[in-house]
């Protein structure tokens, strides 16, 4: 692998990486402010755990998914489904039928199931299958229809859903890990058996209908009318402002600045100090929580990794044939690794919409949900998890800094065109659009001159002790 | 026959027919280049939305420019006058692109995985290309006449209830997809440069040891696909409007197409395109006004009669995707031989 790299190097590598990383957020606090900063690097912190759970399937396993997307949604419906409020008058309306539908679904599913495992191959079970499917849902919509009508009609500007449990939503990224898990358990059976591009294929697929599925049934989490205003793991900026602790914190940081203000300026510059830092310390919050579980998912990824386990998984990854020579059941295993990958990925989505406070189904796309997490893991180092969190941090600040420096690029490259040339509008207008070019440069580069990635694979070798 | 059988009939073409027909033969033009790359180069390309968006881009491009010098060609739109330039500026990009990228790794005999995910890079530079140069929302470049047969026309025609429409870009699209493909199968078939495709798609090896030359092979696999992509484009943004966005999604029943067929087979791939869009359309169509005429009096039913409402277009394919995957992964037709 790295034979130009000796592993004694890796860990200076690493160091010097991160430190640079470091430093360009530390630029960006100077250069823009202290607020953008934080907001890319919490976004940067949920980026990371997203590569950190691509980086499970494919750098230890090689599976191929890109279906991250719809497991990212599933977090986000599981902070709806925690955090708001039950409506107690949609329950009423339509919660019984409601049941007995999604009763009925699971009753037809299973029988589906059943037939196909008990009736031997044939034209018989494929007849079989069709009765008793269209039976299902035939049985299924009398129900559901009227259901889902009476619970949208629940004062539907407002709720039209049936809510949540009403618990703290930090609990909802433990319950968002669990929904990708049980989907990824379900798309994994499937799908698993495919050759490498197949299963990506069935993966994007999969990602769309999941998504399709949120944007349309209304009952569940509103659908495209969006659920905003989540509760909050972290205070409030208002609350803080009115927090007298919290002023005098602000006002003993900032007191030399104060001191030498006369009295009204003081005032003036002391409550734009309190709006500032309680953004701030919001942000840091946020951060805390998110740093928190990165690292105990980083830990427990290199722990698992170190461990027999894991290199039972880059057996596999890189000899199928011979690792199930030697007993071990790849099937499984690939199961197994791809429901670990998935529920990190539901993890980091639930943070993620936790940190927007609203789901906005429309917003989940491809390019920004899937692809990027992809040259993030890529970019970083495929296989190894340093390197994943790593990637998560630099390709999310490249991408959103892509911008500015995209459209001060033009701005300053056009500046020998006249003002109100149309070519120049354009392309002033076009500037944001650069960071998805980018992004196809820098991952084309890296796979090109650098395939192992910034922080490469660690290959231990007994040798090497 | 009686009057409602017939309107029952009408109804069913217009809403089912025709616009199953004209989906089914854009993705099938679609499906035809993901199968050609997957037979000949051997991976999954990720980037053949976005090829289909760039080439359309070049088409609208070249008809405005055409448009604003005032040379049109109705009642056909212009665009099909700017088709040859693009489809040949097109096909130089997509030899580029083979030339910088994906020679590297086929010369290193890489794995398909770094094949797609070279192709996800090639998607994301293409994606940023046409967002830069087009932007990207909707455009419109058709002109020239919009109907072969008018709704009202058709009534006033017949004396029928209900009326059939079919647009000029619909029976292009139709008629363009036939001859296309009989070129291509002609292509395949009874040139010699086709067999030798068809023979390095068979057996890469068996191929090379007759003297067949890969390059030239690979080379004109991406220029049927650079034409076939462009032309796909240019009918879908004709027959709805061209959005860049709305490319990128198109390549999700695209391969649903190409797999469903079976993939690496051309006609696997017609096939798969026709079955995917007929599913789409007709599983989220409301089924209540055709019943009304199809049935007896008093037999029609209350609700609208949708299996699945509209905005599960795009996961109908998907769900067939997955179907065709557990029940018989290699398609329809048996896959990978041109």
């Amino acid at each position: 692998m790295s034979a130009s790299r000796p592993h004694l190097n890796s860990n200076r590598r690493a160091v010097m990486a991160f430190t640079l990383m470091a430093g360009l957020l530390i630029l960006v606090g100077f250069a823009q402010s202290w607020s953008v900063a934080m907001v890319i690097f919490n976004l940067g912190l949920i980026s990371a755990v997203m590569a950190l759970g691509i980086n499970i399937q494919w750098g230890y396993a090689g599976l191929f998914n890109v279906g991250t997307m719809g497991f990212a949604a599933l977090g986000g419906v599981a902070a709806v489904l925690v955090s708001k409020p039950p409506v107690p008058e949609a329950w009423a309306a339509g919660g019984a039928d409601l049941g007995i539908a999604l009763l009925i679904a699971g009753g037809t599913l299973a029988a589906v199931i059943i037939a196909y495992r008990r009736i031997p191959k044939g034209p018989m079970r494929t007849i079989a299958l069709v009765v008793i499917f269209v039976a299902g849902y035939t049985v299924f919509r009398p129900f559901f229809d009227p259901a889902v009508a009476a619970i949208e009609a629940v004062n539907p500007a407002s709720t039209g859903y049936l809510g949540g449990l009403g618990l703290p939503i930090i609990l909802s990224w433990v319950v968002g890990g669990l929904f990708a898990a049980g989907a990824a358990w379900v798309v994994g059976k499937i799908a698993l058996g495919l050759r490498a591009d197949y299963l990506a294929i069935a993966t994007l697929g999969i990602a769309e209908i999941i998504i399709a599925i949120i944007k349309n049934e209304d009952w569940l989490t509103r659908g495209v009318k969006n659920v905003a205003g989540l509760p909050r793991p972290v205070p409030y900026e208002v609350d803080l402002q009115q927090n007298l602790t919290f002023i005098r914190v602000v006002e003993w940081l900032h007191s030399d600045t104060l001191a030498a203000l006369a009295t009204d300026a003081r005032m003036a510059r002391l409550d734009s100090f309190i709006v500032e830092s309680s953004s701030i310390f919001v942000k840091l919050c946020y951060a805390g929580l998110f740093s928190v579980v990165l690292l105990i998912i980083l830990t427990l990824s290199v722990r698992a990794l170190n461990s027999p386990w894991g290199r039972m998984m880059r057996a596999i990854r890189d000899n199928e044939v011979a690792a199930s020579a030697m007993g071990k059941n790849v099937t499984k295993r690939h199961l197994q690794v791809f429901v670990l990958g998935s529920a990190v990925v539901g993890i980091a989505g639930a943070m993620l919409t936790t940190l927007d406070g609203q789901l906005t189904p429309g917003t989940y796309n491809p390019l920004r949900f899937t692809f990027l997490i992809w040259v993030m893991v890529i970019v970083g180092g495929s296989g190894n998890n340093v390197g994943a969190v790593l990637g998560g941090f630099l390709i999310w600040f490249l991408w959103v800094e892509a911008e500015p420096v995209g459209v001060w690029l033009i701005t300053n490259g056009t500046a020998w065109m006249d003002a109100a040339s149309p070519i120049r509008a354009h392309l002033m207008e076009s500037a944001p659009h650069m960071r998805i070019f980018t992004m196809g440069v820098i991952l084309l580069l890296v796979i090109r001159f650098h395939p192992h990635g910034i922080l490469p694979e660690v290959v231990k070798r007994e040798d090497d002790k | 026959m009686d009057t409602d059988t017939i309107n029952a009939i009408v109804l069913f073409s217009n809403f089912i027919l025709v616009p199953g027909m004209t989906y089914g033969a854009q993705l099938a033009l679609g499906a035809l280049g993901i199968t050609l790359v997957f037979g000949v180069l051997r991976f999954a390309n990720f980037a053949h939305g976005d090829m289909m968006a760039f080439g359309t881009m070049i088409v609208v491009m070249i008809t405005w420019w055409f448009q604003s010098l005032g040379i049109t060609i109705a009642p056909l739109p212009t665009a099909l006058l700017a088709l040859p330039l693009a489809i040949v500026i097109s096909m130089s990009v997509t030899l580029l692109n083979d030339r910088m990228i994906f020679r590297y790794y086929r010369k290193k005999r890489s794995s398909p995985s770094t094949f797609v995910i070279a192709s996800t890079g090639v998607m994301f530079v293409f994606n940023g290309i046409v967002r830069f140069i087009i932007g990207p929302d909707d455009q419109r470049f058709t002109d020239g006449e919009r109907f072969i047969i008018k709704a009202r026309e058709f009534k006033k025609m017949t004396g029928l209830d209900e009326g059939l429409s079919i647009k000029v870009s619909q029976g292009l699209t139709i008629v363009i997809a036939i001859i296309l493909v009989a070129a291509l199968f002609w292509f395949l078939q009874r040139t010699r440069t086709g067999k030798a495709m068809r023979a390095f798609s068979d057996n890469e090896d068996l191929a090379l040891l007759s003297g067949i030359d890969p390059e030239r092979v690979v080379a004109i696999t991406w220029i049927i696909t650079a034409a076939l992509a462009t032309i796909a484009g240019t009918l879908y943004g004709l027959d709805k409007s061209f959005k860049p966005f709305t490319y990128f999604q198109l390549l999700l029943p695209m391969f649903a197409s190409a797999i469903v067929g079976g993939i690496g087979n051309p006609v696997g791939a017609i096939v798969g395109g026709f079955v995917i869009a007929f599913s789409e359309v007709i599983i989220t169509y409301a089924y209540k006004k055709f019943l009304i005429y199809a049935v007896p009096p008093g037999w029609a039913p209350d609700g609208l009669m949708q299996l699945l409402s509209t905005d599960y277009k795009f996961a109908v394919s998907f769900m067939i995707l997955v179907l065709v995957l557990l029940i018989r992964p290699t398609g329809i037709f048996k896959g990978k031989v041109i």
